[in-house]
């Protein structure tokens, strides 16, 4: 496939208000294509692997960015960058393990410019289907990586359903973590959800990594005080130590007292479509000494059910040993 | 004649005719016109201190207006995807990949390149001098870039330790691996290196 150097034709549309933005969305439908910081976007558009009419800009509503002090925790703005969210005192005095992971993400270019917003609603990184190939997630009937030649070193372990690409985001799983609700916007109102339940997977919807409908912006992410000041947990593997993306990702989150896990939240990315919470461990670990004996008890646990492709099997254990280094560290 | 009249003569009459000719621009303008609020094309940027009136399509990258509209080829594009740094441009001070950002968003911003940091007089910056004498670059191919991150590095942090300049240069890619020298360079640039 060549390579090319300059985008295609579009339009661009530069909003200041979530109102104007909202419209513009609601009139362009599909044919639009929000951007935050374009780091995700730009890419697809210069490859042809997909292509739109315009451009809905939203890094100049202010409104968007910013992270704020709520009654019962904290609001960050979709548009608030990830360089912003590893540096604000408020995020990792009490929810570092969102700061954390941010701060892992791609190179710091990168995330001077890109949102948290985009971060979470990124697509997948299979490189079949972002080279443009015509598999099940961009409306064919074949998936290229889980062929016997296929390279799926990267993929799912769990919940492939035709479609093998895993989640790319590494804050994802620390929402996930924190029990984040998503707020969205659409000129017909404002819905939330809970982060568990933005990301979807391909049994529900095969094209589409969220449940953000066309015409909908997501507005902001509020944090809960539920998980304040807990213990945090995040670590990410990947082949590099900068700009990479993770082969495993983990953000937990800890309530500990005398010792013992009151509750946990342990969540892995990369390992399937969406961040995926290890709720077996979780439940067998409430009431435990938060150490390594209890790691060690629960570590294989941590990947039931897990199915491997040809050269992704080396995920399993990655994930039990980092399931097992957060609740012993 | 200055040169530099003759070359902004020059920039001037390809942007006149890159917009005559451009397919994308008529389609662009209608619909700047039916009032939708989408971006109109002509804008001024603040490059390096100075005011640059340039014709920008919607959908173009600072890095291809730096390059081929304002002929500041010093900004190297080498992925153009934002996966090398050679394109490493400060945005308000910060580091950016130009290439992985539209025109259109530096409006009202200052830019800086690797042509603004020199002193009036032609002096290099500190970080130019230190790469030179800690033989930093090989090809040179991705300094333009490293020096950039190294400036906007030091403008924040004048005197970072080696672990943080190895952060703050880790979205620089290097092709011959010389990595330690740019670290060495960017010690030396804020004086932590006899
Ligand atoms: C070289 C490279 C390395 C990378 N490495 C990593 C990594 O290690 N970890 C990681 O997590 N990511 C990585 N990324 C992915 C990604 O680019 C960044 O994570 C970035 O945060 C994306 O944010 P953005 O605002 O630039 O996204 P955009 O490109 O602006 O948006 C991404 C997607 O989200 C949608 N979107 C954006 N904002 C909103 C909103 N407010 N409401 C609704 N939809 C919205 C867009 O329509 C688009 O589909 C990498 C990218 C590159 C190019
Ligand atoms: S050319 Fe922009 S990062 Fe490589």
């Amino acid at each position: 496939m060549p390579s090319h150097d300059v985008m295609p034709n579009m339009d661009l549309y530069q909003p200041v208000q979530v109102e104007d933005a909202l419209a513009i969305a609601d009139r362009l439908a599909e044919r639009g294509w929000l951007v935050g910081g374009g780091q995700d976007t730009y890419g697809w558009l210069k490859d042809r692997a997909k292509s739109v009419e315009a451009l809905i800009d939203l890094s100049g509503i202010e409104s968007l960015r910013g992270i704020k002090e709520t009654a019962d925790g904290i609001e960050i703005g979709a548009l608030t960058t990830l360089t912003e969210i590893t540096g604000n005192d408020l995020i990792t005095q009490r929810y570092s393990v969102l700061s954390d992971a941010a701060g892992r993400v791609a190179s710091p270019q990168i995330r001077n410019i890109g949102t948290l917003g985009g971060n979470v609603s990124q697509d997948v990184r299979c490189w079949y289907y972002r080279r443009g190939l015509d598999c099940y997630r961009a409306g064919g009937n074949l998936c290229y990586a889980d062929t016997p030649e296929g390279m799926n070193r990267e993929h799912s372990l769990f919940e492939a359903s035709r479609c093998v690409a895993a989640s790319p985001s590494d804050t994802a799983p620390a929402l996930v973590a924190l029990d984040a609700t998503m707020v969205i916007q659409s000129s017909g109102g404002e819905r939330t959800l809970a982060a568990e339940d933005y990301f979807v997977g391909p049994a529900i919807d095969i094209e589409n990594t969220t449940a953000l409908r066309p015409g909908e912006i997501l507005t902001s992410v509020r944090i809960p005080s539920t998980w304040a000041n807990a213990t945090f947990y995040f670590e990410k593997v990947a082949d590099r130590n900068s700009w990479d993306f993770a082969l495993v990702n983990i953000a937990a989150a800890f309530k500990v007292s005398g010792g013992n896990i009151e509750d946990s939240r342990i969540v892995c990315g990369a390992v399937q479509c969406t961040p995926r919470r290890v709720t077996n461990v979780e439940n067998a670990i409430r009431g435990q000494a938060k150490n390594s004996s209890t790691a060690e008890s629960v570590a294989a646990m941590s990947t039931d059910g897990a199915r491997v492709l040809a050269h992704n099997g080396y995920k399993v254990p990655l994930m039990q040993n980092l399931v097992k280094r957060a609740i012993s560290a | 004649m200055n040169s530099r009249l003759t070359r902004r003569r020059f920039i001037k009459g390809v942007i006149f005719s890159g917009a005559a000719a451009s397919t994308g621009a008529s389609f662009y303008l209608a619909n700047a016109q039916s009032g939708q609020s989408s971006a109109e094309r002509l804008v001024t940027l603040n490059i390096n201190g100075r005011n640059r009136p340039v014709d920008v399509l919607p959908q173009e990258t600072l890095a291809h207006t730096l390059r081929y509209k304002l002929d500041l080829t010093g900004t190297k594009l080498g992925c153009n995807r934002g996966e090398c740094g050679a394109c490493t441009v400060l945005i308000d001070e910060v580091p950016n990949y130009s290439c992985s950002v539209l025109t259109h968003n530096v409006k009202g911003k200052t830019v800086t390149t690797i042509e603004g940091i020199k002193a009036a007089d032609g002096t290099l910056h500190a970080v130019q001098q230190a790469f030179i004498d800690e033989n930093s670059p090989q090809c040179g191919f991705c300094t333009p870039g490293q020096v950039m991150s190294a400036v906007a590095l030091l403008r924040s942090n004048p005197r970072p330790t080696r672990k943080e300049a190895l952060q703050a240069m880790s979205g620089n890619l290097y092709r011959c691996g010389a990595y330690e020298h740019y670290l060495n360079g960017v010690m030396r640039a804020s004086g932590q290196l006899a």
